[in-house]
């Protein structure tokens, strides 16, 4: 790109100049400088130029292909030659309830997953770090990392088994102890917080990892000090650990509030059922049914293109606020 | 690490809060382990056991016929193969491309370094999304092959981050003194470079290799159409999720007590456990990579 750029101002420079050869051969220099520049590392730019054929390829050919969010997709027509329809696709977006619902879903489901699954995993680290036996502490971490690491499609397969109204354990525990079984899976009046919990259950302790490695790195001398001068433990938490990771948790927090329209759509989209749509329906799972179940290229891509377009300017502030705020930030 | 706290004189207080304490990480640690203890037990229970109402805690007499019985089924060994050659094909390609773009990204003196990183962290927050992707795999005539499944995830830019923060990280003798012998770039990145940085490499392979066996919406939406390609969770989805039972069936073991046959929730619990169990053995040895990972990735590049 800046190759050519600066072969075009050269061309420019000569075309239109009259006279001065001054600035031509200042140009050419120039350019001349570029090109033995990148000759003299012609390894590393060929090792960068394989990785860019990637990204132009497989990221920037896809958002050229946004366009026909703007256009009335239609197959034999390509990408290109599909006519454009304005913001058509757009304003279908306000007509009727379904979109306007997804997007309530999203804002709601992302909520309640930062407020009750955010808290936790520094919970767990401030336990975890209470714990002296060393090798208890390690069983219990690998314990609960394990999760993380199976697909949602096998968890959401376990979870209809032991959450099933009929045979699940989790049931039969609710009957034991005298109340109506609850349909987990597909009550949308339970849905939502079968949703949090097994997402929590899935991430706790690997979200715990970065607040337990902070902990670690907080200096023993204070709690010596502290428990010098008389603090308990609970005061040594409260007053020493808890202040060593606030840094770590604002920019944690910070990062996961500009993530906020981001669904998990591995999770949901195994998870959900027709009954339940109304409460769990969110962007990603939208955009799929609408895109390549019923065929709606281009209203499906102006859903995701609005979304990311929210996504990415919910990024760019947080990465202005953290940092503002702190030495952290994302570049 | 933690140990600091550990020569302090308790008080009753401090007692109580450990009790409580070591109470909860063992509630958590039985509420993590109890639905895999749960989906193992019956998929060893016969069907008269299965069926009974219960927390399974153990069964009485184990019974292997649920497995015996999707042994016998093709699609598994073609999911599981299908499987392998993905992530071992996959993660080949993506460590050879990232690495190099990795290698070549952490050096100060390239060209138009800044505006090269700018392009690539770019789409790190923006993509053109889900039709113009599969428009894309479409146009490409990639679909119902298995490179739908591996090419377009090639390069992964956290992982390239990651790995040029650690290259950035090594000291730039390790480059000069090759150079001055006569090593090219790429020699310099095969045998001095890549030796040197084992604990990000086999971090960033583990992810590649658990991310491709997880993996299951591009094979859905890329290589549904041939059920050849049919990978291990897309299988799962179809039989757990979807419940289409066609996939497999309990017939094909010849049981004359029909009463002894497993049930096909036992068959379903034997295809998970066989699914998850080479995450589940290699999982607690390759554990410390990902931690390692996770506080690699938190610094900032």
């Amino acid at each position: 790109m800046k190759l050519f750029k600066h072969n075009e101002s050269s061309k420019k420079n000569k075309l239109s100049n009259n006279g001065s050869n001054m600035i031509i051969v200042k140009s050419n220099n120039a350019f001349n400088k570029i090109l033995k520049n990148y000759w003299s590392n012609r390894y590393i730019v060929a090792m960068l130029y394989i990785g860019l054929i990637y990204y132009a390829i497989f990221c920037y050919v896809p958002m050229y292909g946004i366009q026909i969010a703007f256009k009335d997709y239609k197959f034999l027509k390509g990408i290109t030659g599909s006519p454009w329809v304005g913001l058509e696709n757009f304003k279908m977006l306000f007509i009727g309830s379904g979109f306007l619902e997804v997007f309530k879903n999203t804002l709601i489901i992302s909520f309640y997953k930062l407020l009750f699954g955010f808290p936790t995993p520094i919970i767990l680290a401030l336990m975890l770090n209470e714990v002296y036996n060393v090798r208890f502490k390690r069983v219990v971490q690998t314990i609960s990392y394990l999760p993380h690491f199976i697909s949602w499609v096998i968890i959401s397969g376990i979870l209809l088994q032991v959450l099933s109204p009929s045979s699940g354990a989790v049931n039969y525990i609710i009957k034991l102890l005298g109340f109506e079984p609850i349909f987990f899976m597909g009550d949308s009046k339970w849905f939502r917080f079968t949703l949090i919990t097994s997402s929590i259950w899935k991430n706790i302790g690997f979200s715990s990892i970065i607040y337990l490695a902070t902990v670690s790195s907080i200096n023993t001398e204070l709690y010596e000090a502290a428990y010098i001068d008389g603090a308990t433990r609970l005061k040594r938490i409260i007053h020493i650990t808890i202040p060593g990771l606030m840094p770590v948790i604002m920019i944690q927090l910070i990062l996961s509030v500009g993530s906020i329209i981001n669904d998990d759509f591995d999770q949901i989209f195994n998870m959900y059922n027709e009954a339940v749509y109304n409460v769990a329906d969110v962007i990603g799972t939208y955009t799929y049914r609408m895109g390549l179940v019923n065929l709606q290229y281009g209203f499906s891509t102006a859903v995701s293109l609005s979304k990311n377009v929210i996504a990415f300017i919910l990024i760019v502030f947080t990465n202005i606020v953290t940092s503002r705020y702190s030495e952290y930030g994302i570049w | 690490m933690s140990t600091h706290n550990s020569d302090f004189v308790k008080g009753r207080g401090d007692r109580i809060l450990d009790t409580v304490n070591y109470f909860l990480l063992v509630l958590l640690a039985i509420v993590t382990l109890y639905p895999f203890w749960y989906i193992l037990i019956i998929s060893i229970s016969t069907q008269a056991e299965a069926n009974k109402i219960g927390l399974h805690i153990f069964t009485a007499n184990p019974n292997f016929d649920s497995y015996r019985s999707i042994f016998k089924n093709r699609y598994i060994y073609m999911a599981y193969g299908n499987t392998i050659i993905r992530a071992v094909l996959g993660t080949s390609i993506n460590l050879c491309l990232t690495t190099m773009l990795a290698y070549a990204m952490s050096k100060k003196y390239l060209p138009h370094r800044n505006f090269y990183t700018s392009i690539i962290i770019f789409t790190m927050f923006f993509s053109g999304g889900l039709i113009p992707s599969y428009l894309l795999i479409r146009n490409l005539n990639l679909l119902n092959t298995i490179w739908a499944l591996i090419i377009p995830g090639a390069i992964g830019t956290y992982n390239m981050i990651i790995i040029r923060n650690y290259f950035q990280s090594l000291p730039i003798e390790l480059e000069e003194s090759a150079k001055i012998d006569g090593a090219n770039d790429l020699r310099i990145l095969l045998s001095i470079y890549l030796p040197v940085s084992t604990p990000v490499i086999a971090t960033v392979t583990l992810w590649c290799l658990v991310g491709h066996w997880n993996a299951w919406f591009d094979a859905l939406i890329y290589t549904n159409g041939n059920q050849k390609l049919m990978v291990l969770q897309l299988l799962l989805r179809k039989l757990l999720i979807e419940g289409s039972n066609n996939l497999i069936n309990a017939s094909s073991l010849k049981i004359e007590d029909s009463s002894l046959a497993p049930s096909t929730e036992s068959i379903k619990a034997a295809t998970i456990m066989v699914s998850t169990l080479p995450i589940l053995m290699v999982y607690p040895f390759i554990q410390k990579y990902f931690v390692k990972g996770i506080m690699i990735g938190s610094l900032k590049g």
